[in-house]
């Protein structure tokens, strides 16, 4: 036995500098805040195809309430069946009054009838073009989040050495895999593995370029959440869903010294075939836990938050439609919410299709007039400061002539 | 050579190596594999303890009277406690059935010598994915699992296709069960209609695939084909009044009625055969070869298995009309199914529940109790059916291997060695469950651990123990 293994407080300087060898930031005790002007960006992945024309309902259009029958909600001004006034003929769900808070603060701006360039209908397909940001399924390995953050002009000089993204989730998405050293985190159940057999772990995968990189980075993330005052103790708190606590956790990591300058969330749940309902149901409940998680994350962020900009998308819509079980089959047409402090909202991004029968995209979906990537392209660009033919190039490659959305962001 | 191939065979065919068992598949690895594929028993859980579909159909039935009381009741005397009680007892009985499935399978996977046989079912399982994601399904995944994958995995694709899509834990999973044709007698009178989620999954995943071309009008053509098929219950009593609740019935008051076209080819009307001979079709259709044989390499192989490996495997499916024990015969015919571990370095990463299979066989540990099995799934993950979506499982290291989630597995490596370490001199065991992929590094750290357990710890996180 070696004496340096022997010594707890020496193996954990080993283990720090072995973290600091594989590219990653040192860590330990130190508590600089976040770098001022540290742009962040958080992409919400929802799961499962949301409906979006019941997250934010255009009311004013003339064939909404027969077009959607049961699933219609009353326009703003109904008492608190009502939906929460947005624009003129849009209203949000009354189950987003976080959201609402954020539109009044002018925090928070939406694109409607929006899409991947992916048309068919599959789920896993869906997220699989919605992450990757190609023009079709499978045809990268890598994801646009990841490409967005090498793509940033102060990547090479600033950031090289930096965890980029990290996404809150057992493995990392899609999305966000590629090049940039990106990772992930989710609670644990469990006593923390001690810091000896740490160090003795990443001696035994010095060589092994698939485990080294992931226990190192793994180590870092755990140290960062663990210094946090919300998720000490264990990280249980009662009456705090987990989606709120990984938001929790998600800022956190990203306002940690050296923090990433993305984070991914997902939250699944949003396949409603059946019994989607209105202000109860399925659907509800998960509104309700996008709420709270974004309020969660708001909260966390604090100061940060007015550098932090959030995209929630999901990778296709809902029939306009009920379906034969009270609720909806996979669509084309969804929302996409950007929101943040450095969001300059209270707007609508893009144009509205109708919901008139001969503007419905085969016939059953909200048209997808809007190209996703526009928005995403637009937030990148300004927030980050990715040259759009850089974007067009390296981020979105076979993207299109893209609508334009000047001075979104702050 | 043959050695290593031993191990091969026990690792990465079968579920881990065990020391009980390790002795029989030295003389003839080749011979222990093809023995488990040929014979329909090596495929079966004997478990005469869990419940069959009359009592999986009662606790369901009973479950969706109280949620429906409780929906229609409105204002009531009850107390919200007790609304929910109503409710939440009914499905406490739902979830204590999953979880006796759950027991039952995991302990039957540390015992069973027959452990290719068993990772062909975890395979095919994934590949049909049930998942107890919704209320419906959570009392019927392991019977599903029994009676469609365990009985069909010594004959064709298309006998096991069908049998899939005639559980009534798919059709409850898939929405297929409430789906009704438009123009059927029923669809005109009422205000119900066609849902498509069946349809969609057996041409994306289950057979075809989506690169391999089919249209939202072939989704549409065959949902359409498999309206009415259902499951018995009071709603299907005057149509089907003597089938017992949970058999699978057709209704063809249900029945979207006139010709189908899937994939160009033309199908009569002729109710319930409509639908069985599309599926059969599908079965032997050089697209779903073309899907199938990728899945089984990747499992097998390597994340990005060679073409070669790939093509054999096509061919031995579409030469067979996808008979199962050809096609896994063709596995273990594979050379590229055999390489690697030579240099200590497997192709394939263990996903979690392979990790805590392969770990607790390891150990010589023949049963687990029900507290010990639930906390290390939900540190590990990949909880048994709850796969996150009708795709099942992922089968690749770029999503097993993430920080997180190795952490995760420490940690569990940790409890357990708190609970065994002490008692096994874990270089023994490990040797003994890798023989000659054992590395001297990974010995090396092991015997200069600071205790028995911490040295268990490295052995279940070595870098060879976590792949196969």
């Amino acid at each position: 036995m070696t004496n340096w293994l022997t010594d707890r407080t020496i193996s954990r300087r080993r283990l720090l500098q072995q973290a600091g060898a594989l590219g990653l930031a040192s860590f330990g005790h130190l508590s600089f805040a976040a770098t001022p002007g540290d742009r962040k960006f958080v992409f919400v992945i929802l799961r499962g195809a949301m409906d979006g024309l019941a997250a934010v309902a255009p009311y004013g259009d003339a064939a909404y309430r027969s077009a959607r029958g049961r699933l219609a909600f009353d326009p703003p001004g109904s008492g608190d069946t009502g939906l929460l006034p947005l624009l003129d003929g849009f209203g949000l769900n009354p189950r987003l009054p976080f959201l609402h808070e954020l539109w009044r603060d002018r925090e928070m701006a939406f694109m409607h009838a929006c899409a991947t360039p992916y048309r068919d209908r599959s789920h896993f397909d869906g997220q699989d073009v919605l992450e990757s940001g190609a023009n079709r399924v499978f045809s990268a390995t890598d994801g646009w989040l990841n490409r967005a953050l090498l793509a940033r002009p102060n990547y090479a000089t600033e950031h090289a050495h930096n965890r980029e993204g990290i996404a809150i989730a057992a493995t990392v998405p899609l999305v966000l895999r590629g090049p940039a050293p990106s990772s992930s985190w989710a609670p644990s159940t469990a006593p923390s593995a001690a810091q000896d057999t740490l160090a003795r772990l990443m001696d035994l995968y010095a060589g092994d370029a698939l485990l080294a990189p992931a226990l190192a980075s793994a180590v870092h993330n755990q140290q960062t959440v663990a210094e946090s005052p919300m998720m000490t103790a264990g990280g249980e708190r009662p009456n705090t869903s987990a989606q709120v606590r990984m938001a929790e956790a998600a800022a956190r990591l990203l306002v940690a010294p050296n923090g990433p300058a993305a984070a991914v969330l997902s939250l699944d749940g949003w396949d409603t075939h059946a019994n989607q309902g209105t202000l109860q149901g399925a659907l509800a409940l998960r509104l309700t836990g996008l709420d709270s998680s974004l309020r969660a994350l708001k909260s966390g962020l604090g100061p940060q938050w007015a550098d932090t900009v959030v995209v929630v998308a999901t990778e296709f819509g809902r029939t306009v439609a009920e379906n034969g079980t009270g609720g909806t089959d996979h669509g084309t047409g969804s929302l996409a919410l950007v929101l943040g402090g450095a969001v300059r909202g209270a707007r609508m991004l893009g144009d509205w299709p109708t919901l008139a029968r001969s503007a419905l995209y085969e016939g059953r979906d909200l048209a997808p007039v809007n190209d996703l990537r526009g928005l995403l392209m637009a937030v990148l660009s300004e927030h980050w400061g990715i040259e759009p033919h850089v974007l067009q190039r390296q981020v979105f490659p076979g993207v299109g002539r893209m609508q334009t959305f000047p001075q979104l962001i702050v | 050579m043959s050695e290593l191939e031993s191990f091969t065979a026990a690792n990465r065919f079968g579920l881990g190596a065990h020391p009980a068992n390790v002795g029989r598949i030295s003389p003839d690895p080749r011979g222990w594999l093809t023995r488990q594929i040929e014979q329909p028993d090596s495929f079966q859980l004997n478990a005469p303890s869990l419940p069959g579909r009359p009592q999986v159909a009662q606790a369901l039935a009973t479950f969706l009277i109280a949620q429906r009381e409780r929906m229609n009741s409105g204002p009531s005397n009850l107390t919200a406690a007790e609304q929910v009680a109503a409710v939440g007892v009914p499905l406490r009985a739902l979830n204590q059935i999953a979880a006796e499935e759950i027991l039952v399978r995991t302990r039957h996977g540390l015992q069973t010598d027959s452990d290719f046989a068993e990772r062909l079912v975890y395979f095919w399982s994934n590949h049909f994915t049930v998942a107890a994601t919704k209320a419906t399904t959570i009392p019927w995944v392991g019977l599903y699992e029994r009676e469609v994958i365990r009985a069909n995995l010594t004959g064709r694709f298309g006998t096991l296709l069908i049998a899939m899509a005639q559980h009534p834990g798919m059709l409850l999973y898939l929405d297929q069960a409430q789906s009704i044709g438009p123009n059927s007698l029923i669809g005109l009178r009422r205000n119900s209609g066609l849902n498509e989620n069946l349809a969609r999954e057996i041409l994306e995943l289950h057979t075809v695939g989506v690169q391999n071309g089919y249209s939202q009008t072939d989704v549409t053509e065959l949902a359409k084909a498999l309206t009415g098929w259902t499951i018995a219950s009071q709603r299907t009593q005057r149509w089907a009044p003597s089938a017992q609740p949970g058999d699978f019935v057709f209704i063809a008051d249900w029945h979207e009625p006139g010709a189908r076209t899937v994939l160009g080819q033309r199908y009569p009307e002729s109710g319930e055969a409509q639908g069985r001979a599309i599926l059969m079709d599908l079965a032997v259709h050089p697209s779903t070869a073309r899907r199938v044989a990728p899945q089984l390499a990747c499992h097998f192989v390597a994340d990005e298995p060679p073409v070669r490996a790939i093509e054999q495997l096509e061919a031995a499916f579409l030469a067979h009309q996808g008979d199962l024990v050809s096609v896994h015969k063709a596995l273990i015919d594979l050379p590229e199914a055999w390489v690697g571990g030579t240099t200590g370095v497997a192709h394939k990463f263990k996903s979690p529940s392979e990790f805590l299979m392969s770990s607790l066989r390891m150990l010589g540990q023949s049963t687990i109790e029900p507290a010990p099995l639930r906390n290390a799934i939900n540190l590990v993950g990949q909880p048994p059916f709850r796969a996150p979506s009708p795709a099942g499982w992922p089968d690749r290291a770029s999503h097993w291997a993430a920080p997180d989630a190795i952490m995760k597995r420490l940690e569990w490596s940790q409890l357990l060695a708190d609970r065994l370490g002490n008692r096994e001199r874990p270089e023994d065991r490990l040797a003994e469950a890798l023989g000659p992929a054992l590395s001297a590094e990974t010995l090396r750290a092991i015997r200069r651990a600071e205790s028995p357990s911490q040295g268990l710890v490295l052995a279940l996180m070595s870098p060879e123990f976590q792949r196969r």
